[in-house]
Protein backbone atom coordinates (compact mmCIF):
# COMPACT_ATOMS: atom_id res chain seq x y z
CA UNK A 1 0.00 0.00 0.00
CA UNK A 2 1.28 3.57 -0.67
CA UNK A 3 1.19 6.37 1.77
CA UNK A 4 0.35 9.46 0.85
CA UNK A 5 2.97 11.83 0.50
CA UNK A 6 1.01 14.49 2.76
CA UNK A 7 0.47 11.50 4.89
CA UNK A 8 3.67 10.77 5.65
CA UNK A 9 5.61 14.09 6.18
CA UNK A 10 3.20 14.81 9.05
CA UNK A 11 4.43 11.56 10.47
CA UNK A 12 7.97 12.38 9.79
CA UNK A 13 6.99 15.66 11.39
CA UNK A 14 5.71 14.10 14.33
CA UNK A 15 8.43 11.62 14.58
CA UNK A 16 11.33 14.51 14.97
CA UNK A 17 8.77 16.26 17.17
CA UNK A 18 8.42 13.02 19.60
CA UNK A 19 12.07 12.55 19.30
CA UNK A 20 12.99 15.94 20.06
CA UNK A 21 10.06 15.67 23.22
CA UNK A 22 11.98 12.57 24.09
CA UNK A 23 15.22 14.22 24.42
CA UNK A 24 14.07 17.17 26.58
CA UNK A 25 12.17 14.99 29.03
CA UNK A 26 15.56 13.11 29.22
CA UNK A 27 16.96 15.74 31.07
CA UNK A 28 14.17 16.40 33.34
CA UNK A 29 15.72 16.40 37.04
CA UNK A 30 14.76 14.17 39.57
CA UNK A 31 15.39 15.49 43.39
CA UNK A 32 17.40 12.80 44.99
CA UNK A 33 16.36 12.37 48.83
CA UNK A 34 16.72 15.37 51.16
CA UNK A 35 16.76 17.56 47.40
CA UNK A 36 13.02 18.67 47.61
CA UNK A 37 12.64 20.42 51.34
CA UNK A 38 8.54 21.22 51.49
CA UNK A 39 8.56 19.45 48.13
CA UNK A 40 10.10 21.80 45.94
CA UNK A 41 12.77 21.03 43.72
CA UNK A 42 14.86 23.90 42.35
CA UNK A 43 18.32 23.53 41.41
CA UNK A 44 18.09 26.52 39.21
CA UNK A 45 16.97 28.83 42.12
CA UNK A 46 19.31 31.47 41.08
CA UNK A 47 18.74 32.10 37.12
CA UNK A 48 14.87 31.33 38.28
CA UNK A 49 15.51 34.50 40.72
CA UNK A 50 16.79 36.48 37.98
CA UNK A 51 13.93 36.07 35.84
CA UNK A 52 11.18 36.25 38.48
CA UNK A 53 12.91 39.82 38.82
CA UNK A 54 12.41 40.46 35.17
CA UNK A 55 9.10 39.36 35.21
CA UNK A 56 8.03 41.56 38.29
CA UNK A 57 9.35 44.69 36.56
CA UNK A 58 6.92 43.67 33.86
CA UNK A 59 3.90 43.04 36.25
CA UNK A 60 4.89 45.65 38.33
CA UNK A 61 1.69 48.12 37.17
CA UNK A 62 -0.37 45.31 36.41
CA UNK A 63 -2.42 46.56 39.28
CA UNK A 64 -2.56 50.09 39.61
CA UNK A 65 -2.57 50.77 35.85
CA UNK A 66 -5.76 47.47 34.88
CA UNK A 67 -8.23 50.76 35.17
CA UNK A 68 -8.27 50.35 31.21
CA UNK A 69 -9.57 46.31 31.64
CA UNK A 70 -11.47 47.55 34.56
CA UNK A 71 -13.68 49.77 32.46
CA UNK A 72 -14.41 47.30 30.02
CA UNK A 73 -17.78 46.05 30.81
CA UNK A 74 -18.17 42.80 32.20
CA UNK A 75 -20.59 41.31 29.62
CA UNK A 76 -17.54 42.10 27.11
CA UNK A 77 -15.42 40.47 29.53
CA UNK A 78 -17.15 37.28 29.90
CA UNK A 79 -17.70 37.01 26.23
CA UNK A 80 -13.52 37.01 25.70
CA UNK A 81 -13.15 34.45 28.04
CA UNK A 82 -15.96 32.28 26.82
CA UNK A 83 -14.51 32.57 23.56
CA UNK A 84 -10.97 31.66 24.23
CA UNK A 85 -12.19 28.49 26.77
CA UNK A 86 -13.97 27.55 23.28
CA UNK A 87 -11.47 27.71 20.59
CA UNK A 88 -9.25 25.98 23.30
CA UNK A 89 -12.14 23.42 23.95
CA UNK A 90 -10.53 21.19 20.34
CA UNK A 91 -6.61 20.79 21.98
CA UNK A 92 -8.13 19.67 25.80
CA UNK A 93 -10.09 16.70 23.89
CA UNK A 94 -7.04 15.89 21.91
CA UNK A 95 -5.27 15.86 25.30
CA UNK A 96 -7.72 14.19 27.22
CA UNK A 97 -7.88 11.33 24.40
CA UNK A 98 -3.77 11.06 24.93
CA UNK A 99 -4.57 10.99 28.33
CA UNK A 100 -7.12 7.95 28.25
CA UNK A 101 -9.85 10.12 29.83
CA UNK A 102 -12.56 9.80 27.65
CA UNK A 103 -15.65 10.17 29.54
CA UNK A 104 -14.18 13.79 30.14
CA UNK A 105 -13.06 13.81 26.22
CA UNK A 106 -16.79 13.28 24.90
CA UNK A 107 -18.20 15.54 27.69
CA UNK A 108 -15.60 18.72 26.57
CA UNK A 109 -16.77 17.64 22.70
CA UNK A 110 -19.96 18.07 23.46
CA UNK A 111 -19.38 21.27 25.33
CA UNK A 112 -17.84 22.54 22.40
CA UNK A 113 -20.77 21.58 20.41
CA UNK A 114 -23.33 23.28 22.55
CA UNK A 115 -21.44 26.95 23.23
CA UNK A 116 -20.14 27.37 19.37
CA UNK A 117 -23.57 26.59 18.23
CA UNK A 118 -26.12 28.00 20.79
CA UNK A 119 -23.47 30.00 22.35
CA UNK A 120 -23.17 31.90 19.01
CA UNK A 121 -19.70 30.72 18.35
CA UNK A 122 -18.71 30.50 22.06
CA UNK A 123 -19.67 33.93 23.06
CA UNK A 124 -22.06 32.37 25.38
CA UNK A 125 -21.38 29.89 27.99
CA UNK A 126 -24.71 27.48 27.58
CA UNK A 127 -23.05 23.96 28.55
CA UNK A 128 -21.87 25.02 32.01
CA UNK A 129 -25.35 25.47 33.22
CA UNK A 130 -26.42 22.10 31.17
CA UNK A 131 -23.69 20.20 33.95
CA UNK A 132 -20.76 20.31 31.34
CA UNK A 133 -18.80 23.03 33.33
CA UNK A 134 -15.25 24.51 32.19
CA UNK A 135 -12.89 21.47 32.14
CA UNK A 136 -9.64 22.16 30.98
CA UNK A 137 -6.41 19.79 29.90
CA UNK A 138 -2.66 20.39 28.42
CA UNK A 139 0.04 18.53 27.01
CA UNK A 140 1.47 18.96 30.73
CA UNK A 141 -1.26 16.73 32.13
CA UNK A 142 -0.72 14.47 29.11
CA UNK A 143 3.09 14.24 30.00
CA UNK A 144 2.16 13.77 33.62
CA UNK A 145 -0.87 11.05 32.85
CA UNK A 146 1.96 9.21 31.21
CA UNK A 147 4.16 9.30 34.30
CA UNK A 148 6.58 11.52 33.38
CA UNK A 149 8.41 12.83 36.54
CA UNK A 150 7.91 16.64 37.38
CA UNK A 151 11.54 17.79 36.81
CA UNK A 152 13.10 20.79 37.94
CA UNK A 153 10.87 24.21 39.23
CA UNK A 154 11.35 26.54 36.99
CA UNK A 155 10.24 30.41 36.22
CA UNK A 156 10.04 31.09 32.38
CA UNK A 157 9.87 34.42 30.98
CA UNK A 158 6.77 36.80 30.49
CA UNK A 159 5.05 32.76 31.26
CA UNK A 160 5.64 32.71 34.53
CA UNK A 161 5.95 29.72 36.89
CA UNK A 162 6.11 26.60 35.49
CA UNK A 163 8.12 22.51 35.99
CA UNK A 164 10.30 21.10 33.32
CA UNK A 165 7.43 18.72 32.36
CA UNK A 166 5.13 21.59 31.89
CA UNK A 167 7.35 23.73 30.57
CA UNK A 168 7.57 20.66 27.48
CA UNK A 169 3.91 20.59 27.53
CA UNK A 170 3.71 24.15 26.78
CA UNK A 171 5.80 23.85 24.15
CA UNK A 172 4.25 20.97 22.19
CA UNK A 173 0.94 23.10 22.59
CA UNK A 174 2.05 25.49 20.73
CA UNK A 175 2.04 23.12 17.70
CA UNK A 176 -0.76 20.98 18.57
CA UNK A 177 -4.04 22.97 18.26
CA UNK A 178 -6.29 21.04 15.99
CA UNK A 179 -8.01 24.34 15.31
CA UNK A 180 -5.12 25.66 13.87
CA UNK A 181 -4.87 23.07 11.10
CA UNK A 182 -8.36 23.38 10.67
CA UNK A 183 -9.20 26.54 10.14
CA UNK A 184 -8.10 29.15 7.36
CA UNK A 185 -5.44 32.11 7.98
CA UNK A 186 -7.00 34.73 9.48
CA UNK A 187 -9.75 32.59 11.34
CA UNK A 188 -7.20 30.73 12.80
CA UNK A 189 -5.32 33.63 14.75
CA UNK A 190 -8.47 34.23 16.55
CA UNK A 191 -8.31 31.85 19.04
CA UNK A 192 -5.32 32.75 20.33
CA UNK A 193 -5.81 35.79 20.38
CA UNK A 194 -8.58 35.69 22.33
CA UNK A 195 -6.80 33.44 24.64
CA UNK A 196 -4.05 36.06 25.25
CA UNK A 197 -6.67 38.73 26.23
CA UNK A 198 -8.67 36.35 28.48
CA UNK A 199 -5.10 35.71 30.32
CA UNK A 200 -4.93 39.49 30.58
CA UNK A 201 -8.51 39.65 31.55
CA UNK A 202 -8.17 37.08 34.54
CA UNK A 203 -4.77 38.95 35.53
CA UNK A 204 -6.56 41.76 35.90
CA UNK A 205 -9.36 40.06 37.79
CA UNK A 206 -7.36 38.78 40.56
CA UNK A 207 -4.70 42.11 40.59
CA UNK A 208 -5.27 42.89 44.15
CA UNK A 209 -4.23 39.44 44.95
CA UNK A 210 -1.21 39.07 42.93
CA UNK A 211 -0.11 42.73 43.72
CA UNK A 212 -0.62 41.26 47.70
CA UNK A 213 1.86 38.19 46.77
CA UNK A 214 4.07 40.04 44.40
CA UNK A 215 4.83 43.33 46.45
CA UNK A 216 3.51 42.57 50.07
CA UNK A 217 5.20 39.04 51.16
CA UNK A 218 9.11 39.01 52.00
CA UNK A 219 10.20 36.91 49.16
CA UNK A 220 8.02 36.82 46.31
CA UNK A 221 10.38 34.43 44.13
CA UNK A 222 9.50 31.93 47.05
CA UNK A 223 5.92 32.64 47.95
CA UNK A 224 4.82 32.50 44.43
CA UNK A 225 7.02 29.11 43.86
CA UNK A 226 5.39 27.53 47.04
CA UNK A 227 1.40 28.49 46.03
CA UNK A 228 2.21 27.64 42.09
CA UNK A 229 3.61 23.87 42.76
CA UNK A 230 0.94 22.79 45.04
CA UNK A 231 -2.21 24.63 43.02
CA UNK A 232 -0.41 22.50 40.18
CA UNK A 233 -0.36 19.42 41.82
CA UNK A 234 -3.88 20.13 43.05
CA UNK A 235 -5.16 20.18 39.57
CA UNK A 236 -3.11 17.23 38.26
CA UNK A 237 -4.25 14.95 41.00
CA UNK A 238 -0.21 14.57 42.06
CA UNK A 239 0.38 13.73 45.45
CA UNK A 240 3.96 11.92 44.11
CA UNK A 241 5.91 15.25 44.09
CA UNK A 242 4.25 16.23 47.17
CA UNK A 243 6.10 17.70 50.36
CA UNK A 244 4.89 16.87 53.30
CA UNK A 245 1.84 14.16 53.29
CA UNK A 246 0.07 15.28 56.41
CA UNK A 247 1.08 17.58 59.52
CA UNK A 248 0.30 15.91 62.49
CA UNK A 249 -1.66 18.94 65.17
CA UNK A 250 -0.07 17.38 68.06
CA UNK A 251 3.73 16.93 66.71
CA UNK A 252 4.43 20.33 68.02
CA UNK A 253 5.46 22.09 71.13
CA UNK A 254 3.39 24.99 71.47
CA UNK A 255 4.37 26.00 74.97
CA UNK A 256 4.61 30.00 75.32
CA UNK A 257 2.98 30.67 72.00
CA UNK B 1 -38.43 16.45 86.55
CA UNK B 2 -40.14 14.36 84.17
CA UNK B 3 -40.19 14.86 80.82
CA UNK B 4 -43.40 14.29 77.92
CA UNK B 5 -43.27 14.05 74.67
CA UNK B 6 -45.85 15.69 72.44
CA UNK B 7 -47.07 13.77 70.33
CA UNK B 8 -46.02 16.26 67.22
CA UNK B 9 -42.04 16.21 68.91
CA UNK B 10 -42.12 12.12 68.97
CA UNK B 11 -43.08 11.92 65.41
CA UNK B 12 -41.07 14.31 64.28
CA UNK B 13 -38.15 12.20 66.42
CA UNK B 14 -39.30 9.18 64.95
CA UNK B 15 -39.15 10.80 61.19
CA UNK B 16 -35.64 12.12 61.35
CA UNK B 17 -34.36 8.75 63.21
CA UNK B 18 -35.87 6.99 60.19
CA UNK B 19 -34.07 9.70 58.17
CA UNK B 20 -31.29 9.29 59.49
CA UNK B 21 -30.87 5.39 59.13
CA UNK B 22 -31.76 5.89 55.43
CA UNK B 23 -28.68 8.56 54.52
CA UNK B 24 -25.70 6.67 53.67
CA UNK B 25 -22.63 7.97 55.59
CA UNK B 26 -25.38 9.95 57.62
CA UNK B 27 -23.55 7.71 60.56
CA UNK B 28 -20.97 9.85 61.66
CA UNK B 29 -19.01 9.12 64.52
CA UNK B 30 -19.49 12.06 67.59
CA UNK B 31 -15.98 13.73 66.69
CA UNK B 32 -16.43 13.52 63.16
CA UNK B 33 -20.13 15.38 63.50
CA UNK B 34 -17.93 17.47 65.87
CA UNK B 35 -15.20 18.57 63.80
CA UNK B 36 -17.84 19.01 60.93
CA UNK B 37 -20.01 21.43 63.62
CA UNK B 38 -17.02 23.50 63.93
CA UNK B 39 -16.77 24.15 60.30
CA UNK B 40 -20.53 24.89 59.83
CA UNK B 41 -20.45 27.23 62.22
CA UNK B 42 -16.72 28.40 61.08
CA UNK B 43 -18.40 28.71 58.13
CA UNK B 44 -21.91 30.70 59.05
CA UNK B 45 -19.84 32.90 60.79
CA UNK B 46 -17.75 33.87 57.86
CA UNK B 47 -20.84 33.91 55.42
CA UNK B 48 -22.65 36.89 58.09
CA UNK B 49 -19.26 38.70 57.79
CA UNK B 50 -19.66 38.34 53.99
CA UNK B 51 -23.08 39.24 54.16
CA UNK B 52 -22.72 42.13 56.18
CA UNK B 53 -20.25 43.74 54.35
CA UNK B 54 -18.77 46.64 55.88
CA UNK B 55 -15.92 48.15 55.89
CA UNK B 56 -12.10 46.91 55.02
CA UNK B 57 -11.30 47.52 59.04
CA UNK B 58 -14.36 46.09 60.79
CA UNK B 59 -13.66 43.27 58.53
CA UNK B 60 -10.70 42.55 59.49
CA UNK B 61 -11.86 42.63 63.10
CA UNK B 62 -14.65 40.11 62.54
CA UNK B 63 -12.42 37.88 61.21
CA UNK B 64 -9.65 38.32 63.57
CA UNK B 65 -12.53 37.31 66.28
CA UNK B 66 -13.16 34.40 63.78
CA UNK B 67 -9.54 33.16 63.90
CA UNK B 68 -9.31 33.46 67.61
CA UNK B 69 -12.73 31.59 68.37
CA UNK B 70 -12.38 28.73 65.96
CA UNK B 71 -8.90 28.20 64.99
CA UNK B 72 -5.96 26.39 66.85
CA UNK B 73 -3.88 29.60 67.04
CA UNK B 74 -0.50 28.46 69.53
CA UNK B 75 -0.16 26.05 67.25
CA UNK B 76 -0.60 27.70 63.83
CA UNK B 77 2.04 30.54 65.57
CA UNK B 78 4.60 27.80 66.73
CA UNK B 79 4.34 25.58 62.89
CA UNK B 80 5.22 29.37 61.03
CA UNK B 81 8.04 30.20 63.17
CA UNK B 82 9.61 26.76 62.93
CA UNK B 83 13.05 25.19 63.88
CA UNK B 84 13.49 29.09 64.96
CA UNK B 85 10.80 29.04 67.93
CA UNK B 86 13.75 26.79 69.84
CA UNK B 87 15.84 29.75 70.28
CA UNK B 88 13.15 32.16 71.21
CA UNK B 89 12.59 33.43 74.64
CA UNK B 90 8.81 33.24 75.99
CA UNK B 91 8.60 37.12 75.55
CA UNK B 92 9.58 36.50 71.94
CA UNK B 93 7.38 33.88 71.45
CA UNK B 94 4.07 35.86 73.20
CA UNK B 95 5.04 38.71 71.41
CA UNK B 96 5.09 36.93 68.14
CA UNK B 97 1.90 35.19 68.89
CA UNK B 98 0.40 38.38 69.40
CA UNK B 99 1.98 40.30 65.90
CA UNK B 100 0.80 36.50 63.88
CA UNK B 101 -2.43 36.92 64.91
CA UNK B 102 -3.38 40.77 63.68
CA UNK B 103 -1.04 39.79 60.86
CA UNK B 104 -3.06 36.41 59.86
CA UNK B 105 -6.81 38.80 60.29
CA UNK B 106 -5.23 41.74 58.18
CA UNK B 107 -4.03 39.44 55.60
CA UNK B 108 -6.96 36.84 54.76
CA UNK B 109 -9.48 39.31 55.89
CA UNK B 110 -8.15 41.66 52.94
CA UNK B 111 -9.01 38.78 50.72
CA UNK B 112 -12.24 38.26 52.16
CA UNK B 113 -13.65 41.34 50.89
CA UNK B 114 -13.64 39.73 47.81
CA UNK B 115 -16.19 37.12 49.35
CA UNK B 116 -18.79 39.81 49.44
CA UNK B 117 -21.98 38.13 47.36
CA UNK B 118 -20.48 35.09 48.28
CA UNK B 119 -20.46 32.08 50.20
CA UNK B 120 -19.27 28.86 51.31
CA UNK B 121 -20.79 25.52 51.47
CA UNK B 122 -20.02 22.05 53.87
CA UNK B 123 -19.89 19.11 51.98
CA UNK B 124 -18.33 16.60 54.54
CA UNK B 125 -15.93 15.67 56.73
CA UNK B 126 -13.63 12.63 57.38
CA UNK B 127 -10.69 11.23 59.77
CA UNK B 128 -7.00 11.24 58.63
CA UNK B 129 -5.18 10.09 61.56
CA UNK B 130 -5.28 12.29 64.78
CA UNK B 131 -7.42 14.62 62.54
CA UNK B 132 -10.62 15.68 60.84
CA UNK B 133 -10.67 16.96 57.27
CA UNK B 134 -13.69 18.68 56.68
CA UNK B 135 -14.09 19.94 52.57
CA UNK B 136 -16.35 22.96 51.66
CA UNK B 137 -16.98 24.83 48.70
CA UNK B 138 -16.70 28.15 48.06
CA UNK B 139 -19.28 30.06 45.76
CA UNK B 140 -17.92 33.42 44.55
CA UNK B 141 -19.18 35.84 41.98
CA UNK B 142 -18.09 35.77 39.02
CA UNK B 143 -15.55 32.74 39.44
CA UNK B 144 -15.61 29.23 39.03
CA UNK B 145 -16.34 27.54 42.66
CA UNK B 146 -13.42 26.22 44.47
CA UNK B 147 -12.77 23.94 47.41
CA UNK B 148 -11.65 24.84 50.70
CA UNK B 149 -10.79 22.08 53.23
CA UNK B 150 -9.64 22.61 56.44
CA UNK B 151 -8.05 20.79 58.84
CA UNK B 152 -9.47 19.99 62.58
CA UNK B 153 -7.17 18.57 65.12
CA UNK B 154 -8.92 15.24 67.25
CA UNK B 155 -7.48 16.91 70.47
CA UNK B 156 -7.57 20.33 69.97
CA UNK B 157 -11.28 20.42 68.31
CA UNK B 158 -10.21 23.87 66.08
CA UNK B 159 -9.01 23.53 62.66
CA UNK B 160 -5.26 23.89 62.05
CA UNK B 161 -4.78 23.97 58.76
CA UNK B 162 -6.71 25.18 55.64
CA UNK B 163 -6.35 23.97 51.92
CA UNK B 164 -7.47 26.64 48.86
CA UNK B 165 -7.17 24.77 45.71
CA UNK B 166 -4.18 22.67 47.24
CA UNK B 167 -2.56 25.57 48.71
CA UNK B 168 -1.56 24.73 52.55
CA UNK B 169 -1.75 27.65 54.76
CA UNK B 170 0.30 26.42 57.52
CA UNK B 171 3.64 25.89 54.62
CA UNK B 172 2.59 28.92 53.16
CA UNK B 173 3.04 31.05 55.81
CA UNK B 174 6.15 29.38 57.23
CA UNK B 175 7.53 30.42 54.18
CA UNK B 176 6.76 33.85 54.65
CA UNK B 177 7.95 33.66 58.36
CA UNK B 178 10.59 32.64 57.37
CA UNK B 179 11.65 34.79 54.47
CA UNK B 180 10.62 37.67 56.81
CA UNK B 181 13.39 36.49 59.71
CA UNK B 182 16.32 35.88 56.76
CA UNK B 183 15.25 40.08 55.32
CA UNK B 184 16.45 40.23 58.99
CA UNK B 185 19.24 38.16 59.46
CA UNK B 186 17.86 36.40 61.58
CA UNK B 187 16.99 39.12 64.10
CA UNK B 188 13.33 37.51 65.89
CA UNK B 189 12.66 40.83 67.55
CA UNK B 190 12.89 43.14 64.00
CA UNK B 191 11.43 40.24 62.54
CA UNK B 192 8.00 40.99 65.43
CA UNK B 193 8.14 44.56 64.81
CA UNK B 194 7.91 43.93 61.19
CA UNK B 195 4.93 41.30 61.30
CA UNK B 196 2.89 43.85 63.39
CA UNK B 197 3.16 46.22 60.35
CA UNK B 198 2.79 43.55 57.84
CA UNK B 199 -0.43 41.84 56.14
Amino acid sequence: MRIPMAVYLTRARAGVALAGLLVALAGCSVPGPGEAPDGIHDPQEATNRRIHAFNKSLTGGAGQGGGVIAAIPQPVKAGVTNFADTASLPQTVANQILQGRLLRASRNTLRFTVNATLGLAGLFDVASPLGLPEDESDFGETLYVWGLPEGAYMELPVLGPSTERDAVGRFVDLFTDPLYYLLPSPDRYYGTGARVAAKVIKLDDYGDQIDALMNDSADSYAQLRLIWLQNRRFELGDDRAGGEDYIDPEALDTEGF
Amino acid sequence: MTHHFTRRQLLGSALSLALIAALPGAALSATEAEARGLVDRLVADINAVITAGKSEAAMIADFERIFITYADMPYIAAYALGADGRRASPAQKKAFSAAFQGYVARKYGKQFRKFIGGRIEVNGASKVKNAYQVSTTAYLRGQSPFEVTFFVGEKSGRFYNMYIEGVNMLLTERTEIGAMLDRRRGDLDAMIRDLAQAG
